[in-house]
């Protein structure tokens, strides 16, 4: 019998754990509307609602348990979030690199720009193709741009120490297909000139980023002379003037990709299909909406596992603490509880009231840990050598609303579980026997 | 020792709780064993005697640049040089662009560079005989199934052919084993392929090297030989740039992640709520035995033995429950690897992280268990009996 009642008790808690874990905040809400509602208007529920009261107020005595429960569940949710928003804010910069109105045309079989080459002569036709958007002199918006890699020295590292940076050599039209890209420091480079502009992010990684600066690529030397920023992936790179970059990297008047803004976004396939279909072409054209996305796809799943391993692991750790905290405090209250049922209180008000104070606390060290994450993670500067490209991406740890109701049904649950089976343990106690224990 | 037997009793007084407990503890040291192979196959990375004595050369401007083949006979007349051999990325995939495999367009003697890689004479001949001959390692073959004499298609993400296709056909004539199973994980999980072939079958290479691998004769030696094959292209169109195998492995993993960083967060974390926890516990067992310890001082236990008997307890919980977790994650992290299929190699959880691990339990015990054993040491019988 015993054994069934259990069996029964962890079949409960895994249906509840998967409807859970779909939950939307809104039903959640309403959930929590009508376990309000049952609690005022029913007579059962207003006996739950004066039990959870007295063992509400008696926490104050328990303060040291009771703390178990909620700084380790704010250690699990803590960390959770931590690693979700890494995942989330390396995504997002990714994400918003891309927009649906452009579009990037690369070597057929390409996995990314700095594995394409693209000879001078698909340079030349790419921009003819139809479907381009065309600026006020009636010249296609079509920027054909070379992205080789370059070393440079890392901020705060030591002497020869090396960081490897992406390097975009663009010519004017660079400008047109990303309006987002602004100067906010120094000036442009001049065509032609051994002139670079880096990007907000590579500033913060990379040695002497500052306008007027000079530095070495291999043993030619550049100087810098302004700072962008578009607020994406672009930051992490470094602009140059495509031709002489082509120069200094030897790769003669090929090119990498050709971005183009197009005409009418809804006519893309069109102008994907007259491209990749162009016999004089071998090319493979994407939005960039669809190419960022698909290169941030990668990291940010490997990111998003670890961090859910991670806390699924510590989640079962806080989850025993609660339940040995719970055990402990209905151990304690046996008399009172055992009282109560004596004087005509049912079983179901003791396990829900056991259940709630629970939850309360779980609910406390899940927002808590979300708080923490929040104020120590949120704009927090990470970078990692990212997929698909050749430099060091920067991007800053997102700890967005949703991200922070993750961490809250996180810690919820393991409420749930902890405190489920001490209340069940509650309820069966054997009234003359609890009243009898001294 | 001769208390152990009360120790034990003590502290399965109460079953659950010191079960669950131990489940706490268990979930910590596991948590910390599977942190610690991912900290150490980071560090251990390039770290070995043989990845001392070899020397990279690759372009100054970047990695993705590539240098003229005429560099590798200047580079072979540098004194204190043994041997020299050089690579190409290749970017190969197998079936579907996501599975991305370790592949290398290599000269025939890079494998004579590498000791840790171990390749039969018979088929290491092969190899040399067969022009789209590769050898694959012993881990990349099994996950995909191949065995030697099987034709496989790979495509590279890279480098298409000279039709502007993606796909290039290899024959499979040998087997890389990993000789020293710990650190060369990687070694039999990667692909090579001539890099004659490479640069016949593709027209975007054109002579070109990715990079030059050099074995020195003496690693005392190897700044000065470093040095020396810069300065060979020093001020040319292709400068560049020379370091031990061991600071260019360090210097990627630096730029992968913080992963140190993000480790010691997380177990910090960790081992702050499991202190918290057992500290609890330990501090309800003790309260709950006032009246047993101050029976145990009535009959002649000194206030010390009292001391190192709670303490004991608090040590052994967090032993028991520490030991059996970093040996799950001893059974679990290989387990991980295999079934990664490739895409994880981990150590493994070896002595050093068993040291550590000891070290932080018997530290985090003697913390847990140090108030309550104040506590009891300071007991006044006369209070404790009466229950005051």
């Amino acid at each position: 019998m015993r054994f069934l009642i259990n069996l029964g008790l962890i079949v409960l808690l895994a249906v509840f754990i998967f409807i859970w874990t779909l939950l939307p905040w809104y039903a959640a809400l309403g959930v929590a509307v009508l376990v309000a509602a049952w609690m005022t208007l029913t007579r059962s529920g207003r006996q739950a609602a004066s039990v959870t009261a007295v063992g509400v107020s008696t926490l104050r005595q328990r303060l040291g348990s009771a703390s178990v429960i909620v700084i380790g569940i704010a250690g699990v949710v803590g960390v959770l979030v931590a690693m979700l928003a890494m995942a989330e804010g390396y995504s997002q910069t990714l994400r918003k690199t891309g927009s649906a109105d452009t579009a990037i045309v690369m070597r057929g079989s390409s996995a990314s720009e700095v594995m394409s080459v693209l000879d001078r002569d698909s340079v030349v036709l790419i921009p003819q193709a139809e479907g381009i958007a065309q600026d006020a002199k009636g010249k296609p918006i079509a920027s054909p741009e070379l992205v080789v890699a370059a070393n440079l020295p890392i901020k705060g590292g030591k002497a020869d120490e090396e960081g490897s940076v992406q390097l975009r050599g663009v010519s004017e039209q660079a400008w047109a297909v990303r309006p987002e890209v602004k100067i906010i420091d120094g000036r442009t480079f001049k065509p032609g000139m051994r002139e670079l502009i880096v990007g907000k992010g590579a500033v913060k990684q990379f040695a002497g980023m500052v306008p007027g600066h000079e530095i070495r690529l291999g043993n030619q030397t550049w100087t810098i002379v302004g700072v962008f920023a578009a607020d994406n992936a672009m930051d992490s790179e470094v602009w140059g003037d495509a031709s002489v970059v082509a120069d200094t990297y030897r790769r003669g008047s090929s090119r990498a990709s050709v971005t183009v803004k197009l005409a009418d976004p809804s006519k893309y396939d069109a102008f994907k299909s007259s491209l990749e279909g162009n016999p004089q072409l071998k090319v493979d054209v994407d939005t960039t909406l669809d190419y960022f996305n698909k290169q941030s796809e990668g990291t940010a799943k490997v990111i998003r596992i670890m961090g859910i391993v991670v806390g699924v692991i510590m989640a079962i750790g806080a989850m025993f603490g609660a339940l040995n905290t719970m055990f402990a405090a209905v151990a304690a209250r046996a008399r009172e509880i055992a009282t109560l049922r004596a004087i005509g209180f049912r079983g179901l008000p003791v396990v829900v009231a056991i259940m709630l104070e629970t939850m309360l606390l779980a609910l406390i060290g899940g927002i808590i840990g979300g708080v923490l994450a929040w104020l120590i993670f949120n704009g927090y500067s990470a970078s990692t050598l990212a997929q698909g490209t050749v430099g060091q991406l920067s991007f800053e740890l997102k700890v967005t609303g949703a991200l922070l109701w993750t961490g809250v049904k996180w810690a919820l649950a393991i409420g749930f579980i902890g405190g489920l089976f001490p209340a069940v343990r509650a309820a069966r106690l054997p009234v003359t026997a609890a009243l009898r224990e001294l | 020792m001769k208390y152990l037997h009360l120790i034990w009793a003590a502290l399965f007084r109460r079953k659950t709780r010191t079960i669950l407990t131990l489940i706490s503890i268990i979930t910590a040291f596991l948590l910390f064993g599977l942190l610690d192979a991912v900290r150490t196959s980071f560090n251990q990375a390039g770290q070995s005697a043989n990845g001392a004595q070899r020397l990279q050369t690759g372009s100054k401007l970047s990695f993705i640049q590539t240098l003229p083949s005429a560099l590798g006979a200047q580079i072979a007349q540098v004194p204190g040089v043994k041997m020299v051999t050089y690579a190409n990325w290749f970017g190969g995939a197998y079936q579907d662009p996501h599975n991305q495999v370790f592949s290398f367009a290599v000269d025939n003697n890079y494998v004579d560079l590498y000791p840790e890689m171990d390749v039969s004479a018979a088929e290491r001949k092969a190899f040399d005989d067969t022009r789209t001959g590769v050898l694959v390692g012993e881990k990349l073959a099994k996950r995909f199934g191949w065995k030697v004499g099987d034709k496989i298609p790979m495509q590279s993400t890279i480098f298409p052919n000279r039709q502007g296709d993606k796909n290039w056909n290899f024959d499979v004539v040998g087997i890389i084993h990993s000789k020293d199973k710990k650190a060369g994980a990687f070694f039999d999980a990667m692909m090579l392929l001539h890099w004659k072939y490479f640069d016949e079958t593709t027209p975007y290479n054109q002579g070109n090297v990715g990079w030059y691998v050099t074995r020195v004769t003496d690693v005392n030696q190897a700044d000065r030989v470093a040095k020396a094959i810069d300065a060979i292209s020093a001020n040319s169109d292709h400068e560049t740039r020379t370091q031990t195998e061991q600071a260019a492995t360090a210097s990627w993993m630096k730029q992968l992640a913080d992963i140190g960083l993000i480790v010691g967060s997380i177990m910090g974390a960790v081992f702050f709520t499991l202190l918290l926890l057992s500290g609890n516990t330990m501090m309800q067992a003790v309260r709950e035995r006032t009246s047993e310890l101050a029976v145990l001082k009535t009959i002649g236990f000194s206030s010390g033995s009292v001391l190192s008997m709670v303490l004991a307890e608090s040590i052994l919980l967090v032993l028991l429950g520490g030991v059996l977790g970093l040996g799950l994650a001893t059974v679990i992290v290989p387990a991980l690897s295999a079934g990664s299929g490739g895409f994880l190699n981990l150590p493994g959880v070896g002595a050093n992280s068993w040291v550590l691990g000891l070290v932080l339990m018997v530290v985090i015990g003697l913390l847990v268990g140090l108030l309550p054993a104040l506590r009891a040491m300071r007991l006044n019988i006369v209070d404790a009996l009466a229950g005051r």
